[in-house]
């Protein structure tokens, strides 16, 4: 993967907390470029000893190697210092936590709980923090508290990668009878859409995603960027939706088009698709993929999300005519015509596409059943189905009633064979 | 008679130790006086010097002949005769089976067939006089009976009759002359069938000498019958295997596929070899046929699908082979195991089955190409050169299996439409034909559905289980509301 165009430092100024520590790691572990896989360890050390995160600085430790000099190399005293420390603090908030729980007050507990929570993630233990935060839940009283647990429990969620538990409590935060404030709302969605991306639920996190308000701004930096909103909206729309979604929900979105301007190559693409210019629109794509894959959430789902777009824009090239002739689609598409002809059977064969090819003279001509013949065949065809079916239950039916029990065979007849 | 009399077969001639007036006994008055009856010398013939009392007895046959020849006209003179046939049946006749061959002359098949049978019935029983006859008369005077008989009389005593026949196959296999029993039986079945649609163990056994005679044809005069009406398994299960063999010999796999369907899907409590070797064969006609093999409907008996897997393994394997497409592997693995295939008689279809995928793959291609060069279809469908794709094509058009016209100037395959346009008045013919025999197959389904619900034991299992009240079917309004 060449991304030589990468900008580390700018990437990662969008991001804080731990994510920005976790996407620096996973851009040095995917890129191929060294210069830019130290910078980004570079970077993801920094950040980690700053935060005194000991597992995300154990793990950009071991992948410096030693390269970096002597200020990164593994730094035991550091680690144990801070591991004191941490556990100073664990036995003091638990020792608080411990007296709230015998004072039976309601808020001190649940502040307890949270502080836990906040402690155990900013050490990097998620999954003790994600307990911690789902306890709170039965000292909550307002909604407001609520939704303080929710965000919460989202957050380590997202990081510990289990997005059904995202999704859940998205719709709870959702359902609180409060209003909320208008960034929460778009965090939720924010949310919500990732989750879906990350289940391969494409038309649902297009959606979300669109639906995000552009009040989301920097807010929600500890998970995602605005720019990564309208870069994964754009693409799953484009993968997933119809024509005419398309236009409503995205190119005549006001609200997605502030999202859009952050990044006008996305923006240029969706227009290019809408507008039949195929060739620049798979052009933008070939062009954003690399630092595409570096994106910690978008990886897998790159591959799947380009074909379908390909194949989107193919089977919307060759809707409106009788007739295609393939070399100037090849031309269109960028592709040679032999490729191009092995996609086009693929699509058929998948039926997506009602044509046939003529491989001799390199022509697509499409095709439309003749209704009154397969109606015909397919009349017959449940005539025969009915008769052998009836005649085979009868059968079975009239051994059944002989009490067909195979029991009986050796000593049922002598004149045997 | 119920068909399920076992018999001890005694094939040595019992010596006379009765005392000899006991035969003439058990007759009725005027046995002696057989007005039309010359009667027969001794059996010298057959090699046994004739004593007193089976002289005696031989007497009592003449008689019996003789009462044959009387009582054979009404239904009430043959059930007479039925009721004396069977009381001679036993020592009478089968103590002196061996000189009963003669006496058969005097006798007609077709007006006399229930004496004719009881007499031939019992001279076959015994082994020694088939040896003594083997081949020559006895065949010709056994296949003569079997065609004139009158199917009435013989319904009377259909154990006997099935005997007989049986002894008819038996001999014409050992002299290897399978195709002279072929007539015979064929005449037999319809005379033992009380309905075209019942089946009678005797359809087994025609279709296994149509089968070793190569007489397909023959065979399909049974098979177009549809059988509802069986009673021994066995029966069944050989009729399906064999009628399924002619089928795939004459290329009807569609009919093959189902018989071997009903073999496979009957009820059955524990598995049998011939329902082993059915789906043997089924897996392999499905491939060919639709080119995937369906999975069991749930009609299927537990042990079916159990265990019948188990039994088939490298069928299945091969079925799975088949599904990735590819011909090569599929041919590495025909190879390897052809030793298992050939055991099992089935190396013919199992390369049917490999041409065939060639045949599914070009299919393929015609949902997708309207024209296509020799070249790429020899390469998408794995064949070595265009040549031989041309030779697959030329064949599956003559088949009919593809429309297509091929373009040799430019090594072009341009894949037609199907011509058919429902049009033609054979096909309305066609149409119309199918509509009345599925009315009279819905006709015939409603008549047994009615049969049923007006049975006891249903009624009593249903009416068990309904609700007792049902208060909607009383009341339009729920009382709450009143």
């Amino acid at each position: 993967v060449s991304a030589d165009q990468l900008d580390v430092e700018a990437y990662a100024a969008q991001y804080s907390g731990r994510t920005r520590v976790a996407r620096l790691l996973f851009i040095a572990e995917r890129c191929g470029v060294e210069a830019i896989q130290l910078e980004a360890l570079r970077m993801a050390h920094d950040e980690a000893r700053a935060r005194e995160d000991t597992v995300l600085y154990l793990d950009a430790v071991l992948k410096i190697n030693s390269r970096l000099g002597p200020r990164y190399r593994h730094d035991q005293a550091w680690v144990d210092s801070v591991n004191r420390r941490a556990e100073q603090r664990k036995e003091k908030l638990e020792t608080e936590l411990n007296g709230y729980r015998t004072n039976l007050i309601k808020e001190s507990i649940r502040m307890g709980y949270n502080d836990i929570g906040d402690f155990f993630y900013a050490h990097g233990h998620l999954s003790e923090a994600f307990k911690s935060y789902i306890r709170t839940r039965d000292y909550c009283t307002t909604s407001k508290h609520i939704v303080q647990m929710c965000m919460h429990v989202i957050l380590v969620s997202i990081e510990l990668g289990q997005f059904a538990h995202v999704t859940n409590y998205v719709s709870k935060a959702e359902q609180t009878p409060d209003t909320l404030d208008a960034v929460i709302v778009a965090k939720l969605r924010a949310a919500a859409g990732l989750a879906n991306l990350e289940t391969k639920k494409y038309k649902l996190a297009a959606r979300k995603f669109l639906e995000t308000g552009p009040e989301l701004g920097s807010n929600y930096s500890e998970v995602i960027a605005p720019q990564d909103v309208a870069v994964y909206g754009a693409l799953c729309a484009l993968a997933s939706f119809d024509r005419s979604e398309l236009k409503s929900k995205v190119i005549d979105n006001i609200n997605f088009r502030n999202f859009l301007e952050l990044v006008p190559e996305v923006r240029e693409l969706v227009n290019d698709f809408y507008a039949s210019r195929y060739g620049s629109c798979l052009e933008h794509l070939e062009k954003l993929k690399p630092n595409l894959l570096l994106d910690i959430h978008l990886r897998e789902h790159l591959g799947t999300l380009y074909n379908d777009i390909r194949h989107k824009a193919i089977i919307q090239y060759t809707l409106p005519f009788i007739s295609v002739d393939l070399n100037t689609m090849a031309s269109a598409f960028k592709s040679s015509v032999s490729m191009l002809e092995k996609e086009l059977a693929a699509l058929i064969t998948e039926n997506k596409i009602q044509a046939r090819i003529d491989s001799h003279n390199k022509i697509l001509y499409a095709r439309h059943a003749d209704q009154r013949n397969a109606t015909f065949q397919r009349a017959l065809q449940t005539g025969n189905e009915f008769e052998r079916d009836i005649k085979a239950m009868l059968l079975r039916a009239n051994l059944i009633k002989h009490d067909f029990n195979q029991k009986n065979w050796p000593g049922q007849r002598k004149m045997n064979l | 008679t119920p068909l399920g009399r076992s018999r001890a077969h005694k094939s040595t001639i019992r010596r006379s130790s009765r005392p000899v007036s006991s035969p003439p006994t058990r007759r009725k008055a005027a046995s002696r006086t057989a007005p039309d009856q010359t009667p027969e010398s001794e059996p010298s013939s057959k090699g046994k010097a004739p004593s007193a009392a089976a002289a005696a007895a031989m007497e009592s046959v003449e008689a019996l002949v003789a009462h044959i020849q009387g009582l054979s006209g009404s239904a009430d003179e043959l059930a007479q005769l039925h009721g004396l046939l069977k009381q001679a049946d036993g020592d009478a006749l089968r103590a002196h089976s061996a000189g009963l061959l003669p006496f058969l002359s005097h006798l007609h098949p077709g007006a006399h067939s229930l004496g004719y049978l009881y007499l031939l019935d019992s001279f076959v029983s015994s082994s020694a006089n088939l040896r003594a006859h083997a081949g020559g008369d006895l065949l010709v005077t056994v296949a003569d009976f079997l065609t004139s008989c009158s199917a009435d009389q013989i319904r009377m005593a259909p154990d006997k009759f099935l005997n007989v026949c049986r002894v008819l196959k038996n001999e014409v296999m050992q002299l290897n002359a399978p195709i002279r029993g072929i007539a015979p039986l064929r005449a037999a079945v319809r005379k033992i069938q009380t309905s075209s649609e019942q089946l009678t163990p005797l359809h087994a056994e025609y279709l296994m000498l149509c089968l070793l005679a190569k007489q397909y044809k023959a065979g399909l005069s049974v098979l177009e019958d549809d059988i509802f009406e069986v009673d021994q398994p066995k029966d069944l299960f050989l009729y399906c295997y064999y009628g399924a063999m002619i089928y795939i010999g004459l290329k009807k796999f569609r009919k093959a596929l189902e018989l071997l369907h009903n073999a496979v899907t009957a009820p059955m409590s524990s598995l049998n070899a011939i329902t082993v070797e059915a789906y043997k064969k089924y897996v392999l006609v499905s491939l060919i046929q639709s080119g995937q093999v369906p999975s069991f409907p749930k009609y299927t008996s537990s042990t079916a699908q159990r265990n019948l897997k188990n039994h088939t393994q490298i069928y299945v394997d091969l079925s799975t082979c088949y599904g990735t497409g590819s011909y090569s592997d599929l041919e590495t693995f025909i190879q390897s195991n052809a030793e298992a295939f050939q055991t099992d008689n089935n190396f013919g279809l199992v390369k049917q089955v490999l041409s065939s995928m060639y045949k599914r793959n070009i299919q393929r291609l015609t949902q997708t190409y309207l024209t296509l060069s020799l070249e790429d279809i020899a390469s998408s469908v794995q064949l070595n050169t265009p040549k031989e794709a041309e030779m697959h094509v030329l064949r599956m058009i003559e088949d009919g299996e593809i429309h297509a016209t091929i373009n040799q100037k430019d090594g072009m395959v341009s894949f037609n439409e199907d011509p058919e346009q429902y049009k033609s008045s054979e096909m309305v013919e066609h149409i119309d034909s199918s509509i009345q025999r599925l009315m009279a197959l819905s006709k015939k389904l409603t008549s047994i559905d009615q049969n049923i619900s007006c049975d006891h034991a249903f009624l009593m299992k249903s009416g068990r289980e309904r609700a007792r009240f049902d208060y909607d079917d009383f009341d339009s309004v729920p009382h709450k509301y009143f």
